[in-house]
């Protein structure tokens, strides 16, 4: 059972929730397999996105999850633009909530959004993203694929490389793989470690090639193009040459460990596509993955009595 | 008027009076200190039995917001939250709007703070003209029309030449620069402090180091000038060990923290509340245990509150856009009381941080009661517990991280130039 109305982020959930999602996910796989993909639990439900960050895919994903299970869906269009000081976040949600939703879906450039909006709604927030915190469905999903081919979580070897720091994918899957007893490596330059991560009990590695070493799954991360400006690195070049996760380098993991990417990919930057493209990577079944668990999420926060 | 306070217990570091004793005021001075019962005559008398009466405290870095930031607090809220908080008298910084970096906006706010003020209010002039680190204000000027020192608070002097030039040139007064010691380079786009907390709720941390260059580069300054450098709000373990070192070799350095920094951790800022945030940020268990350790040998002479008042609107939004500061002054004895009660400072010491030395380091006649001296008293009951309450407090900023805190230690009278002031 889950216990919160809100998804707020992994380090909030319990191991045993998080099984139940991923079991509940497993069901909804199966109904997208079908010729009619149309389920109707959450017939008369309204979800509302509000995306303060530009987005395609999570919010396309929801979208699709949304109507899947019958549910209205609704896209709140905020200015993106920093430039433009709109109404505050709080009057945005409490309209929102006015408007009769049931679900918000949030993404927002600031840490902490979704937990505020969660203090002052009574409707169920569900983060999609949240400065450099969590992404929850996004490492739902990420496990999700993961069980699909491997056996166990239990001492599997993962590893998360490239810009650990700004990284809300990287947070929640740590939090995620840590919780379900995997082994989990961090690949980074120095620039991009975030201090005192290794206090989660993680394994920090500088070197690429010593870190994939034997690992069973390498995820890797998006690189944000404006980290080089930043000062983090002093080009995208050498950020390949030491980080890119290559044909080679692919060699020292094991025979079988598998890719993946949360997306969109910066080829020849964090990945090669001989290595994107490859026989290892399941980079697209992660994509068909996140709409059976976001599904899951949306039914099962449903069902949570506010 | 004459007036007598009977039955407390002085406590005056100025004298190192620390016993049973009556005080009488006439008119707005203290008369004298006298064995019980000995007060001359007077027609009002105060009981303060099982109280401490000591001097009206002294802030040195209290932000009144007047003129500009009329909506966040005034000049007459500010002192009025001030003497609720057992403080006589308040230095207040110039980052107002205007900038208080000429004559006009000084006699502006001694003037405003004469005519609605509930205590002493000393304006803080700015190095820099706008606080832009350009050029130097008119020392002798902002002086001769108020104010006792100088500082660009709020933000760092960036250029460290015309930080040199204005240690080197405020000597001619023999007044204290007060720095703010900030790296805007690495302190860029930070909320809080940077550390394990910061990686878990995935805000851009603020490192110490932001914090202890700048200290390094102006004790430097100072040494290098010989002039007179007050740094202030002290938050980092390093810091203290920098300041520790300078006095130790002879420079002319004091410093100040205030009572967020030794009461309370970045771990708390794990639910996200706004009124946690403050610049410089809140540290860690290490730095707390610094600080306490530089107020208990000296290092730290002062405790000063940087009582930030802010309007709900600008804490009610998310972590990145809510406004830095804490709404101090009412919490900041009581926070005090709590050193004693840890065994870090004793009463007497914690009284002479934030009435005598304060006093000294601004070079006003404040923080005393001294025959002759402002009569300005508190009269504190160290003993009686509450809760805070920060929709009671008077300041207009309601932004307190100690709302609902269990506390001891509360002020039962406020005696300003030998008015007692209402509030209650």
């Amino acid at each position: 059972m889950i216990k919160s109305k809100d998804l707020l982020g992994i380090k909030e959930l319990t191991s045993e929730e998080i099984y139940h999602i991923l079991d509940t996910a497993s069901g909804f796989r199966d109904v997208l397999k079908r010729d009619i993909k149309k389920v109707p639990p959450l017939r008369g439900k309204t979800v509302v996105s509000l995306f303060f960050e530009p987005s395609t895919r999570t919010k396309t994903s929801f979208a699709l999850a949304a109507k899947r299970l019958s549910a209205d869906f609704v896209n709140f269009s905020v200015s993106t633009s920093s430039v433009v000081k709109g109404e505050s976040i709080r009057d945005t949600a409490l309209t929102i909530q006015a408007l009769g939703a049931d679900f918000v879906v949030i993404r927002h450039g600031s840490s902490g959004v979704p937990h505020f909006l969660s203090s002052i709604l009574d409707m169920s927030v569900i983060n999609a993203g949240d400065g450099a915190n969590e992404h929850p469905t996004q490492a739902l999903l990420d496990l999700f694929t993961i069980q699909s081919h491997k056996k166990s979580f239990k001492g599997l070897n993962v590893a998360i490389v490239g810009d650990i720091a700004h990284s809300r994918v990287a947070k929640s899957n740590i939090y995620a793989l840590k919780k379900l007893g995997a082994e989990v490596r961090l690949i980074c330059p120095p620039t991009l470690t975030p201090a005192g991560i290794e206090k989660l009990g993680v394994e920090v590695f500088h070197s690429m090639d010593e870190g994939v070493k034997k690992t069973d799954v390498i995820m890797t991360l998006r690189l944000q193009l404006e980290r080089q400006s930043k000062g983090f690195l002093p080009s995208l070049k050498e950020y390949y040459k030491l980080y890119g996760l290559t044909t080679e380098r692919l060699k020292l993991a094991k025979h079988n460990a598998m890719v993946m990417h949360p997306g969109p990919m910066n080829r020849g930057v964090e990945i090669g596509s001989a290595v994107a493209d490859g026989p290892q990577s399941v980079i697209l079944e992660q994509v068909t993955n996140g709409l059976a668990v976001r599904m899951a999420v949306l039914y099962l926060l449903a069902g949570v009595k506010k | 008027m004459n007036m007598a306070i009977i039955n407390g217990h002085v406590i005056d570091p100025s004298q190192n009076i620390d016993g049973p004793k009556d005080v009488s005021i006439k008119g707005r001075k203290i008369q004298g200190l006298y064995p019980r019962g000995k007060a001359p005559e007077a027609d009002k008398i105060i009981d303060a039995a099982d109280c401490i009466v000591v001097p009206g405290l002294v802030d040195i870095h209290t932000h009144l917001r007047e003129p500009g930031f009329e909506y966040k607090e005034t000049i007459q809220t500010g002192t009025m939250a001030a003497v609720k908080g057992g403080f006589t008298t308040v230095c207040c910084m110039p980052n107002t709007d205007p900038v208080n970096d000429s004559v006009e906006v000084t006699e502006f706010i001694r003037e405003k703070s004469l005519k609605e003020g509930a205590c002493s209010v000393y304006p803080i002039g700015a190095i820099t003209t706008g606080q832009k680190s350009e050029e130097l204000t008119e020392l002798e000027a902002l002086l001769k029309a108020g104010c006792i020192a100088f500082s660009d608070d709020g933000r760092p002097v960036t250029n460290s030449l015309i930080m040199r030039r204005a240690l080197e040139y405020s000597k001619i007064f023999n007044v204290p620069i007060i720095s703010h010691c900030e790296d805007l380079m690495l302190s860029e786009g930070g909320v809080m402090n940077e550390g394990f907390v910061s990686t878990i709720v995935g805000l851009r941390g603020i490192p110490k180091a932001a914090e202890e260059t700048m200290v390094a580069r102006d004790l430097s300054l100072c040494e290098l000038t010989g002039g007179r450098l007050h740094i202030a709000h002290v938050s980092t373990a390093g810091s203290v060990k920098l300041i520790r070192d300078a006095k130790s070799r002879g420079i002319n350095v004091t410093a100040e923290t205030c009572p967020h920094y030794f009461s309370l951790t970045d771990e708390a800022i794990i639910s996200y509340d706004t009124n946690l945030k403050v610049n410089p940020p809140i540290r860690t268990a290490d730095d707390v245990e610094a600080i306490k350790e530089g107020l208990k040998d000296g290092t730290i002479d002062a405790i000063a509150t940087d009582h930030a008042p802010h309007h709900l609107d600008d804490k009610n939004l998310e972590f990145d856009a809510a406004a830095f500061g804490i709404s101090d002054l009412e919490t900041a004895f009581a926070l005090g009381l709590r050193l004693v009660d840890q065994g870090i400072l004793d009463l007497k010491h914690l009284i002479r941080k934030m009435t005598l030395t304060p006093s000294n380091i601004m070079g006003i006649r404040k923080g005393s009661l001294v025959v002759d001296s402002d009569a300005d008293v508190a009269i504190i009951d160290t003993e009686k517990e509450f809760k805070v309450d920060s929709s009671e407090f008077l300041s207009k900023g309601k932004n307190s991280p100690f709302n609902r805190w269990p506390l001891k230690g509360t002020v039962e009278k406020t005696i300003s130039a030998g008015k007692v002031c209402e509030w209650k």
